[in-house]
């Protein structure tokens, strides 16, 4: 039964309904009809799913003090990254916050080395020395601590990307308490006027930390906030929508045309950070009724079912080998041992030979290596 | 005493009318470079007939080098020039851009370099201080060479993030798999004569405090082209503060070709046995003539420190100094506070404790605001610097 479904999926593929999609100062809008793939489809649920899990792995070792200090879960959030990357290629450029673990899964690290950076051990993608906010892979640039601060980083990568000539665009993403900075807006001028190839992606989850974005912005449309950018606001619940609408933004990017923007509107189920429960602000049916209603794991499963296009039996099984690896990952993470000391001072600058560092008496000297 | 000497100096000062506001009265903070270049030939002119108010300083230039090839002469802001033009034409990866860059800059810095490089390399960019760094790491982390102006030293501030929080932890938050070694940032610095609060401030113990940042002042124009050159090529952020009021006023036989002064080295200018006086920039010069003063008047032998590199600094060289003479003067416009003189005190007296012969004396900047009219009281001049080494000898 399996193998007769693959061979009518393959050829009959699935033709989904988009929502519509807001424009601004844009002649044309994305396309309304789409085409996914079942391989497609297998692959979207896979990778969201995988970082669904590992949040919630998060989630259970931060609880039980495996995990210490600041930590921002991206649950909800899945059809955003993965759309996102489905529509540009590995070797464009990817910058983000503090909510990075999805992103560094997408692009490229695995899950042990997520899962043994959130532990602080050897193994990490960042040697253990960055934690849940600082990961990195290559052309992913983080994982960066301050709000809105990577943003104009960004803009510089586009620079780099149209010096060179490769027809390589930079995605740079913020949230919606980000879009408030003075720096955004900085950069927005500079991209425009240097007309670079950045993709300025707010990932509205509508509070930044406990402040809903009525609260927070004079005006909520943030996809049209880049005055003279070009903007568009889609559903980032819907995988679909969000790729669709990222292809779209990639070739204005690529044909030369400048910075676009793009508001995807989604949705955090864990507070802002580990430390905030996430409930005193907003109400738990809110919460529940985004689960039941436009969950994206959800809605891309449901479509796959209703279309054919995959059994649940298969699913399952998905979820299954998804289960096991972020077992094995958390197995990992808990045992890995802890970087050495003398890693304390390495990288502080680039050096060769060593260069001393300075303890917290003259007597105790450190090493530093890069 | 001292206070009333340099009441007596002001007063003597203040019978001229225009004194105290020759050269630029701009208040704007974006008129003040524009005012200069506009300004600058009556400047010249008025030079000529009425005689400026003394500097508290005498410049007094590095003797010609010769193991770099050819020299020219040149000032202070041309000898940068020369090192961004050694820069773009050996590095084509190399970028420059801040606020009005492409029109040469405000203080001439960048004269030229558009023209000759393109208008993609030499760029102008708006007047967004924490975008212009922000960008800076961006265009570095990606392979290129950034080389970042912020106008004034003053206007870093709203920088303060991305330097301290970006740039300065990229190596090591990352474990060495990003970084923005690439990044230059250049600012004028320091004390003009007349830049009052915002065009005056020596910021560098701010970012002392920062591990990951290296922080560079030269004394002149030869130094300036070589540590320039070294910041650039520095695989780590560099901050390198260009004492503005040297800009027109230090020149010197400068080589054409790139060269490198080694960083985090200091240099003994005049060695000595009875004090030593640890400067940087245009303090520097104050010290020289200091050391002058202290030899003819008082028969004191001081041995005299440039610093150049703030962070990470030359420990070795300042105590095997402060070994031989047993004391210390250190002296920096920024204010007496939290200021790096604090820094090396501390230092210096954990290493040579027993070697000094009085305690380590500073002699500062004013816990104030950069002070407009009262900027003579303010700057630490070389009366005050003898004043303590009288002190010191007498102890």
């Amino acid at each position: 039964k399996l193998k007769m479904l693959t061979n009518i999926s393959n050829v009959l593929r699935a033709c989904a309904q988009r929502h519509k999609c807001d424009t601004f100062k844009l002649d044309e809008a994305p396309a309304t009809q789409v085409v996914m793939t079942r391989d497609e489809g297998l692959q979207y649920y896979r990778i969201m799913q995988t970082m669904r899990r590992m949040e919630l792995k998060a989630d259970q070792l931060y609880k039980q003090k495996i995990i210490r200090g600041f930590c921002h879960l991206y649950d909800g959030q899945e059809a955003c990254a993965v759309g996102i990357e489905a529509a540009i290629n590995l070797s464009d450029h990817l910058i983000t916050a503090y909510r990075a673990h999805g992103y560094t899964y997408t692009r490229g690290g695995t899950v042990k080395e997520i899962m043994a950076e959130l532990t602080g051990r050897r193994g990490g993608i960042a040697k253990g020395k960055g934690g849940s906010m600082h990961m990195y892979t290559k052309h992913f640039y983080g994982g960066n601590g301050i709000v809105g601060a990577q943003v104009p980083l960004g803009a510089g990568v586009a620079l780099a990307c149209k010096y060179q000539g490769k027809n390589e665009l930079c995605v740079c993403l913020y949230g919606d308490g980000a879009a408030n900075q003075g720096q955004i807006f900085e950069t927005y001028n500079m991209a425009a006027l240097w007309k670079l190839p950045v993709i300025f992606i707010c990932e509205n989850n509508r509070y930044g930390m406990g402040t809903s974005v009525e609260r927070a912005a004079a005006s909520t449309d943030y996809y049209k906030r880049g005055e003279f950018i070009p903007g568009l606001r889609i559903d980032g619940m819907d995988v679909l929508c969000v790729r669709e609408a990222t292809r779209f933004a990639a070739d204005h990017c690529r044909s030369g045309k400048g910075p676009i923007l793009m508001e995807l509107q989604t949705y955090r189920y864990h507070g802002h950070s580990m430390s905030d429960p996430g409930v005193s602000y907003r109400t738990r049916e809110e919460i529940q009724e985004v689960r039941s209603k436009s969950d994206p794991i959800s809605l891309l499963k449901d479509r796959m079912l209703s279309n054919n296009m995959a059994s649940v039996e298969e699913l399952k099984e998905i979820d299954i080998e998804v289960r096991k690896e972020i077992e094995d990952a958390s197995q990992f993470a808990t045992t890995d041992p802890e970087p050495p000391l003398e890693e304390l001072c390495n990288h502080i600058y680039s050096n060769n030979p060593a260069i001393e560092v300075r303890g917290t008496n003259p007597w105790s000297k450190l090493k530093s290596v890069s | 005493i001292t206070i009333m000497a340099a009441a007596a100096r002001f007063f003597v000062r203040g019978a001229h009318p225009k004194l105290s506001f020759s050269g630029v009265c701009a208040s704007a903070q974006r008129s003040l470079g524009a005012g200069l270049l506009k300004l600058s030939p009556s400047c010249a002119s008025r030079t000529k007939t009425h005689k400026r108010h003394a500097a508290h300083f005498t410049f007094q230039p590095d003797p010609v080098p010769t193991q770099y090839g050819p020299t020219q002469k040149m000032n202070l802001f041309q000898s940068v020039t020369s090192a961004l033009d050694n820069t773009l034409a050996s590095d084509p990866t190399a970028v420059i851009f801040g606020e009005d860059v492409a029109f040469g800059g405000v203080f001439r810095c960048t004269v030229g370099l558009r023209d000759k490089y393109g208008k993609d390399r030499v760029f102008n960019t708006p007047l967004c201080e924490q975008g212009i760094v922000g960008f800076g790491i961006g265009v570095a982390v990606a392979g290129a060479t950034a080389i970042a102006e912020i106008q004034f030293a003053d206007y870093i501030y709203p920088a303060f993030d991305q330097i301290v929080n970006e740039a300065a932890k990229y190596r090591y938050r990352s474990g060495n798999m990003f970084d923005c070694g690439n990044l230059t940032i250049r600012a004028p610095w320091g004390c003009v004569g007349h830049g009052s609060l915002y065009h005056s401030q020596s910021p560098e113990a701010f970012f002392a405090h920062c591990p990951g940042l290296k922080i560079v002042i030269p004394r002149g124009p030869v130094q300036a082209k070589g540590l320039l050159l070294s910041c650039i090529s520095d695989k780590n952020p560099c901050i390198f503060f260009e004492p503005k009021i040297l800009y027109r006023a230090a020149v010197e036989q400068v080589p054409v070709d790139a060269y490198t002064i080694p960083l985090s080295q200091a240099e003994v200018l005049q060695e000595g046995s009875d004090v030593t006086l640890v400067a940087w920039g245009t303090q520097i010069h104050v010290m020289k003539e200091v050391a002058n003063m202290a030899q003819e008047k008082l028969g004191v032998s001081c041995e005299v420190i440039d610093l150049q590199t703030i962070l990470p600094w030359d420990i070795d060289t300042v105590c095997k100094s402060v070994a031989k003479t047993g004391r210390l003067l250190i002296s920096h416009e920024a204010p007496v506070t939290g200021g790096f003189a604090a820094e090396i005190s501390s230092t210096v007296q954990e290493e040579c404790f027993l070697n000094l012969e009085a305690p380590i004396s500073r002699v500062c900047g004013y816990d104030t605001p950069f002070p407009h009219i009262f900027e003579p009281f303010y700057i630490p001049d070389k009366w005050k610097c003898l004043e303590a080494i009288k002190k010191m000898i007498n102890y």
